[in-house]
């Protein structure tokens, strides 16, 4: 067994782990800490097979962006999970046919799979091009409209967040940067000389 | 490839291990002067001594509060979650310290050099935020999480126009790999080669972020103590405060270790000519970090803390509106006067 094989065992198991504690902890913040964990060894394995730039990329956005949000969400809730738990076996006979039809396509997919013409696994990791050149080369030539396209995509849902979200609410006291930039020494500091005894 | 018996995997890891350990003893000890010339700074600033009592000039200072922060006794708190609130300061200081792997002190020193090294120490500090989150949730008490929440948003918001900042400076060297940023600098104008000069707005946009990433005064609203006490930091005391310290100080280095090699040509001297050329590399590298440190302890000391509403203005509506034009400006420099490199 060389020592890329243990490394894989190694992140593979971890990644494996932690995926179902995400499930199975009790703690809302334990679950996405450990589905950040569960990130991490999944990129572990994406470097494992040379693709250490879609390993950075996994991990600058999903653990350093996404599961921040998640992260934010989960522990600004005030839910009492114990109490949500309780219709848990109520549930289980829809949740297991759920599961299993699922696993059942998933078995079919993965059957009937097979790899394209000239597709070789872990091309990346022998050609002397590094592969983020590699990636660019292809994304911004044969695949720019739907990269593009993709970007149109997201934008389109950060205007419609934006929209969803933006409330002008009355009587809310705004702070106006060029305003208070533009206060000068007269407007803010009045000094007055307090004769003794008297006070203002 | 001939066929690698378990000895020799054995002697690559130990080779590695030995590496890693001699970088990380030099850049403790570093990171112990460091933390002493801050506080000294500090100090000169504002017409005080500093540490003086530990060692001639005070230069035990440091390992004398590391030996109290040792010997103290941790306090856990009975209503903290206690798993995560003690793996808090090791995330903190591990993933500091992680960084490190990539950063080459010198041509060819480096313990691993790999081809995605600025996106590597960037998904690393982006991951900086965790320790700061899970303390703050951990500690279960109102000014830490008021804390994390802050320190995190403020994190997660500067690393945007940093990576905007990388982006520039990786469309002009036409490398992800930071050995190579820095021969893309080696020149034969030497200084003037290197990427501060036609990227300035850039590098000020980066000192800047630099200074908010990680938690450095002016942009310290995370432990802003008129307002949070310490910060997300309230409830923790001996070792654990101490690692949150370390992670603090080692990423604050490993920024500035990134400012030397993006913008100031890393191990490269200054002028390219025969006295200069003789000083080995890693010495004009540690000058290089120490002049931005010395730059963020000039900040620290002279400059008033922001606001929160203001800081978050910069970031968003001054910052990234900037460094996303100049990603814009640079390639179309680059593309229309030929001058790009790599890829073609």
């Amino acid at each position: 067994m060389s020592l890329a094989a243990l490394f894989f065992y190694l992140f593979a198991g971890v990644a494996v782990a932690s995926a179902f504690m995400v499930i199975a902890s009790r703690n809302p913040v334990h679950s996405v800490l450990f589905l950040i964990l569960t990130f991490v060894n999944a990129s572990g394995l994406f470097i494992l097979i040379g693709a250490e730039y879609i390993a950075m990329l996994l991990i600058v956005v999903y653990v350093g962006a996404v599961a921040v949000l998640f992260l934010f969400v989960v522990m600004m809730l005030d839910v009492d999970f114990v109490e949500l738990r309780q219709g848990f076996l109520q549930y289980l006979p829809v949740g297991a046919l759920v599961g299993l039809v699922f696993f059942a396509e998933l078995v079919l997919v993965v059957g009937s799979w097979t790899f394209g013409e000239g597709v070789t696994g872990a091309v990346a990791a022998s050609s002397d091009v590094s592969n983020a050149v590699q990636i660019g080369r292809v994304l911004y030539t044969d695949y720019v409209y739907f990269f593009q396209a993709a970007g149109l995509v997201l934008l389109v849902a950060m205007i419609g967040a934006i929209v969803l979200t933006l409330r002008h609410k009355e009587n809310v006291k705004r702070q106006s940067i060029p305003v208070q930039n533009a206060r000068t020494k007269a407007m803010a500091i009045d000094v007055v000389k307090v004769p003794s005894g008297k006070g203002l | 490839m001939t066929e690698t018996t378990w000895f020799d995997t054995l002697l690559q890891v130990l080779i590695i291990v030995a590496q890693s350990l001699a970088l990380l003893v030099g850049l403790l000890i570093i990171v112990a002067y460091v933390l002493l010339a801050d506080r000294k700074i500090w100090a000169a600033v504002q017409l005080r001594r500093g540490p003086n009592v530990v060692g001639p000039f005070g230069l035990f200072q440091s390992f004398a509060d590391l030996i109290k922060f040792v010997l103290k006794e941790p306090v856990i708190p009975d209503g903290s979650n206690k798993g995560v609130f003690l793996l808090a300061p090791f995330v903190t200081c591990l993933l500091a310290l992680a960084a490190w792997a990539v950063v080459p002190i010198d041509a060819g020193w480096v313990v691993a050099d790999i081809n995605v090294g600025v996106l590597y120490i960037f998904a690393i500090s982006s991951l900086g935020v965790y320790g700061t989150i899970m303390a703050g949730w951990a500690s279960n008490s109102k000014y830490p999480f008021l804390s994390a929440l802050r320190a995190a948003a403020q994190m997660v918001s500067y690393e945007v126009s940093i990576g905007f900042v990388i982006v520039t400076v990786l469309l002009c060297a036409g490398s992800l790999n930071l050995s190579a940023i820095v021969e893309a600098q080696n020149t034969q104008w030497g200084l003037l080669g290197w990427y501060w000069l036609p990227l300035f707005p850039m590098f000020v946009i980066f000192f800047i972020s630099a200074l908010a990433e990680t938690n450095r005064p002016p942009f310290d609203l995370g432990e802003a103590e008129s307002e949070l006490v310490a910060g997300f930091m309230v409830e923790y005391g001996s070792t654990p405060y101490m690692m949150f310290m370390l992670g603090e100080y080692v990423a604050i280095m490993t920024m500035c270790a990134l400012m030397a090699i993006l913008f100031m040509g890393g191990w490269l001297p200054p002028v390219p000519v025969a006295p200069f050329t003789w000083v080995p590399g890693i010495v004009w590298f540690l000058l290089k970090v120490l002049l931005v440190f010395f730059m963020f302890a000039m900040v620290k000391a002279m400059v008033p803390r922001y606001r929160y509403d203001q800081l978050m203005r910069l970031g968003w509506k001054v910052f990234l509106p900037i460094s996303l034009a100049m990603v814009v400006i640079v390639a179309s420099v680059l593309h229309f006067t030929g001058l790009a490199a790599g890829g073609g």
